[in-house]
């Protein structure tokens, strides 16, 4: 369950951001996930909820959305942009498990699917970020 | 907004010791170096995790022998153990291929590795880093703020070149330096040596080639009985490794 390391790190850096904001309670946290590292949601938004029993009363009434993001490439040497939904068939399993702990490694077992350049850039959909936090001081 | 960051420092807060195996070159041993003080560390009865940093060109596995294992999956990563070494390396997940990265993806799958691998409890963490003062160095500087770092070096004058900027850096950002090792020693010269103490950096020796080396790699038990080994200890006990 990788999902639990990455709901603790999206929880860790909210509670800093707070720290830092002066906010006393955070009401809602928006959550980006990129579909390149294909993150079971499930488990993800289950391991949110129970690092959140464990944080007392700031995080106590939050409210978590969670925004699935279409992960786009981009060839440096084509210039050809693709999106990772039309490569995945290609990939086996082992290669797509790969991708799912680090994402950077889409560059290890997939091509630019017109030049076949290793060298391409994840323009969007990456991994997991925050969109925004909202809370009251 | 950056989301892996900040869990970071709790994932190595059970570990007492970070030491960073570092050069100015390539080719000069840090990933023996790295990998054979894993491996002396652990016979010596410590906890020992092995990270391996050179994201191109990892070369750790190959030292060690390992094969067929992958992390274990529980609330993160869990590194497999090799010679009683929690071992983590990209070669898990590029199965050897050739790795091209460029700067920023190197930033990112340096945090991704920090932020979901679980050492739990250790007394050293060894970081095999890759040459020069690129993407790894100032990340392990930046991410990593209580590493030390023990820089490896040959006999050339080329090779110290560069290994006098690593150090000058370093030494520019107040970073502990464990000290210098020589390796790959073939005559009695002092220049190394002296270099070190110009810089007014602690020398710690040197290793001399060891030509039957080469039949050790891949094989932790046989590492530990070579010519190598022997010296590197030596070299240990004027440390405080």
């Amino acid at each position: 369950m990788h999902e639990w390391a990455l709901a603790e790190s999206i929880l860790s850096t909210v509670l800093e951001a707070a720290e830092k904001e002066k906010l006393k309670t955070i009401a809602e946290i928006k959550i980006g996930i990129g579909e390149l590292q294909q993150i079971e949601q499930d488990i993800f938004e289950f391991a949110l909820n129970e690092i959140i029993k464990s944080h007392g009363k700031k995080l106590k009434n939050v409210k978590i959305s969670i925004e699935t993001e279409e992960s786009t490439l981009k060839c440096k040497i084509c210039e050809h942009t693709w999106k990772f939904s039309d490569m995945k068939k290609k990939l086996n399993e082992d290669e797509s498990e790969a991708i799912h702990f680090i994402p950077e490694v889409a560059f290890v077992h997939t091509r630019c699917p017109k030049c076949g350049s290793p060298d391409f850039e994840i323009t969007t959909g990456r991994g997991v970020s925050i969109i925004s936090i909202k809370g009251k001081r | 907004m950056e989301a892996r960051v900040s869990v970071i420092e709790k994932r190595l807060k059970s570990i007492k010791r970070i030491i960073s195996v570092a050069s100015g070159k390539g080719g000069v041993g840090k990933s023996l170096v790295a990998s054979t003080l894993a491996l002396n560390l652990v016979e010596k009865g410590h906890k020992v995790g092995l990270l391996d940093l050179d994201l191109y060109g990892p070369s750790s596995h190959i030292i060690l022998g390992v094969k067929d294992v992958f992390p274990e999956e529980e609330k993160g990563i869990i590194p497999p153990k090799i010679h009683g070494i929690k071992f983590m390396s990209i070669v898990y997940f590029t199965e050897d291929k050739p790795s091209a990265f460029r700067g920023i993806d190197i930033t990112n799958i340096i945090i991704e590795l920090l932020a979901i691998t679980q050492w739990g409890a250790l007394d050293y963490l060894i970081i095999d880093m890759p040459p020069g003062i690129g993407d790894e160095t100032l990340d392990v500087i930046r991410f990593i703020k209580k590493s030390e770092f023990l820089v490896v070096t040959t006999p050339s004058k080329v090779v110290m070149g560069a290994v006098s900027k690593l150090l000058k850096i370093l030494k520019e950002l107040k970073i502990p330096v464990i000290g210098v090792l020589e390796n790959m020693k073939m005559t009695e010269s002092p220049i190394i040596e002296d270099s070190i103490i110009e810089m007014n950096l602690p020398f710690i020796g040197s290793i001399f080639f060891d030509e039957n080396l080469e039949d050790a790699i891949g094989d932790g038990d046989l590492l530990l009985k070579t010519k190598f080994m022997e010296e590197l200890d030596n070299n240990l006990k004027k440390t405080n490794l």
